[in-house]
């Protein structure tokens, strides 16, 4: 098949960028996006030309590095990364424009590679628990009903790969810090650190210039890992008993 | 300990699209500086903008009853919680609260407005709205709409009481029936009434969204069913008076 490809080229950060267009007429409807855009760079490689610069590690759909956002949609018009996104999910002559995450918290660094360093500075300030490390302990000595266990479990299938951000007209980060509260607010492990949490990290997330969330749910309509918008809820809820124990 | 890295890379069309940002850590995190409060703050004026919607809509609804019944309850108005308050007393307190819910609720609006605008300089080229409903869209210009409406709504029945067909203005009754006998008059505050009803259809799931009442699928879908119920009430119940001025069935 063949395809038009809209590209956003842009050699680094402090340089002006821009849309470029690509002919490629070699695509099978078998090839992942990513091995389409990797036949692009060979071909540009092969005529000389600097290769289109795009993040990918894992390519099964459990890292989050692969985000694009592509005509219009982050990670393209199926619920899935971009990695396990396939060119059969396009037509024959189609025009597809691909552009990197759009957020000031996310820097381009490169053509479509996007600097996420601000969802680590979010864990970094309240994304974790803080115990002894040492041998695993023994499984039943805490113990965590069922619901919960599957609520923290679903919530925790977040990869941080950022599509919640590029998805939201606001560019909030809420679906991603809910993810990660909700996950750790179920278990009795992520109880003694829960307020403290919940503030750092909305405090961190609007320090690095997201913007707030106005619940119209095209995050969780762009989350490859369908998380869903309960979770922002959640995040709210412990914000509000936080306030309430004074913080 | 704080990460100290300067961060100089901004993303941009342009080397000047921006400052550069410092990726450091918040040291004093405090929940009343968070986003997330300035949306509390607005969802808790909101609340009380449905609750006054909702029995403003109660109001006008006698003017089924006819003339001495509408104007009736308009003075009863300016004397409830007497002798305990003085004469208009209760009125001045409900007023005071709106008052102050807008300005609060407008001024968290815009703050989360000019954040928003700051959180993306460079736009998309292609961008879908998947999962959005068409309401959750308007809350922004709605608002700026509805706050228009609200100047120009105290203006004909309030502050300036504005008769456009001439007649008498100090008759609560005669001046709402000149009005939307008026189709012009109808026509806008019909649109307006549309305009609240979407703006209701998503703040009201926003608020309690907000508030982290909805923890659960079930909740969600309960709280976005009761918002839409809202809308429907509020629009429909505030539209049937200027509909039924104009077909004549309610006249002088």
């Amino acid at each position: 098949m063949r395809v038009t490809l809209k590209i956003w080229r842009q050699p680094d950060a402090a340089t002006a960028g821009a849309m470029h267009t690509y002919e490629l007429d070699t695509v099978s409807p078998d090839m992942s996006f990513l091995e389409m855009l990797d036949v692009l760079n060979e071909q540009l490689n092969a005529a000389g030309e600097e290769p289109i610069a795009f993040d990918s590690d894992c390519r099964e759909g459990i890292c989050g590095m692969c985000g694009l956002m592509i005509n219009g949609e982050p990670h393209g018009p199926e619920v899935t990364t971009t990695c396990q996104l396939h060119m059969r999910s396009f037509k024959d002559g189609d025009e597809i424009t691909i552009e990197p995450w759009r957020s000031d918290a996310f820097p381009v660094v490169r053509d479509l590679c996007v600097d996420r360093g601000a969802f680590d500075r979010i864990i970094q300030s309240g994304g974790f628990i803080s115990v002894n490390t040492g041998s695993a302990p023994e499984a039943h000595s805490i113990q965590v009903p069922k619901e919960a266990a599957d609520r923290a479990f679903d919530a925790a299938t977040c990869i941080g790969c950022g599509a919640c951000v590029a998805a939201c007209p606001n560019g909030s980060a809420s679906l991603f810090m809910g993810a990660k509260i909700t996950h750790l607010g179920e278990l009795p492990q992520g109880q003694a650190e829960r307020d403290n949490r919940v503030v750092s990290m909305v405090s961190q997330h609007d320090h690095e210039g997201f913007g707030g969330c106005t619940n119209i749910g095209e995050c969780t309509a762009a989350c490859p890992k369908e998380i869903p918008l309960d979770v922002i809820s959640q995040m709210n809820r412990d914000l509000r008993k936080a306030l309430q124990h004074g913080h | 300990m704080a990460s100290v890295a300067t961060q100089t890379s901004r993303q941009g069309s342009g080397p000047a699209s921006g400052q550069a940002a410092a990726a450091t850590l918040v040291q004093t995190p405090r929940a009343t500086r968070t986003t997330i409060y300035l949306k509390m703050l607005m969802a808790g004026s909101g609340l009380i903008f449905i609750g006054f919607v909702l029995l403003h809509m109660y109001g006008n609804l006698k003017a089924f009853a006819g003339h001495d019944a509408f104007d009736e309850y308009a003075h009863h108005l300016r004397t409830m919680g007497t002798p305990i308050l003085p004469e208009s007393g209760a009125l001045w307190i409900i007023r005071t609260v709106l008052v102050l819910s807008l300005v609060v609720h407008v001024y968290a609006a815009v703050t989360l407005w000019r954040r928003a605008r700051r959180a993306r300089t460079v736009r998309y080229q292609v961008k879908k709205h998947t999962g959005a409903i068409f309401a959750s869209r308007l809350m922004r210009w709605g608002g700026v709409t509805l706050l228009l409406f609200i100047i120009w709504h105290l203006l004909n029945f309030t502050i300036g009481k504005v008769n456009v067909q001439g007649g008498a203005t100090n008759d609560p009754y005669n001046l709402l029936v000149d009005t939307f006998d008026t189709w012009w008059l109808t026509l806008i505050y019909l649109l307006a009434m549309t305009m609240l009803g979407a703006h209701l259809h998503h703040g009201t799931w926003s608020a309690m969204q907000t508030l982290g009442l909805t923890g659960t699928e079930r909740a969600r879908v309960r709280s976005k069913r009761l918002a839409f119920a809202v809308a429907v009430v509020v629009t429909g119940g505030f539209s049937l008076v200027p509909i039924f001025v104009l077909a004549g069935v309610i006249t002088k």
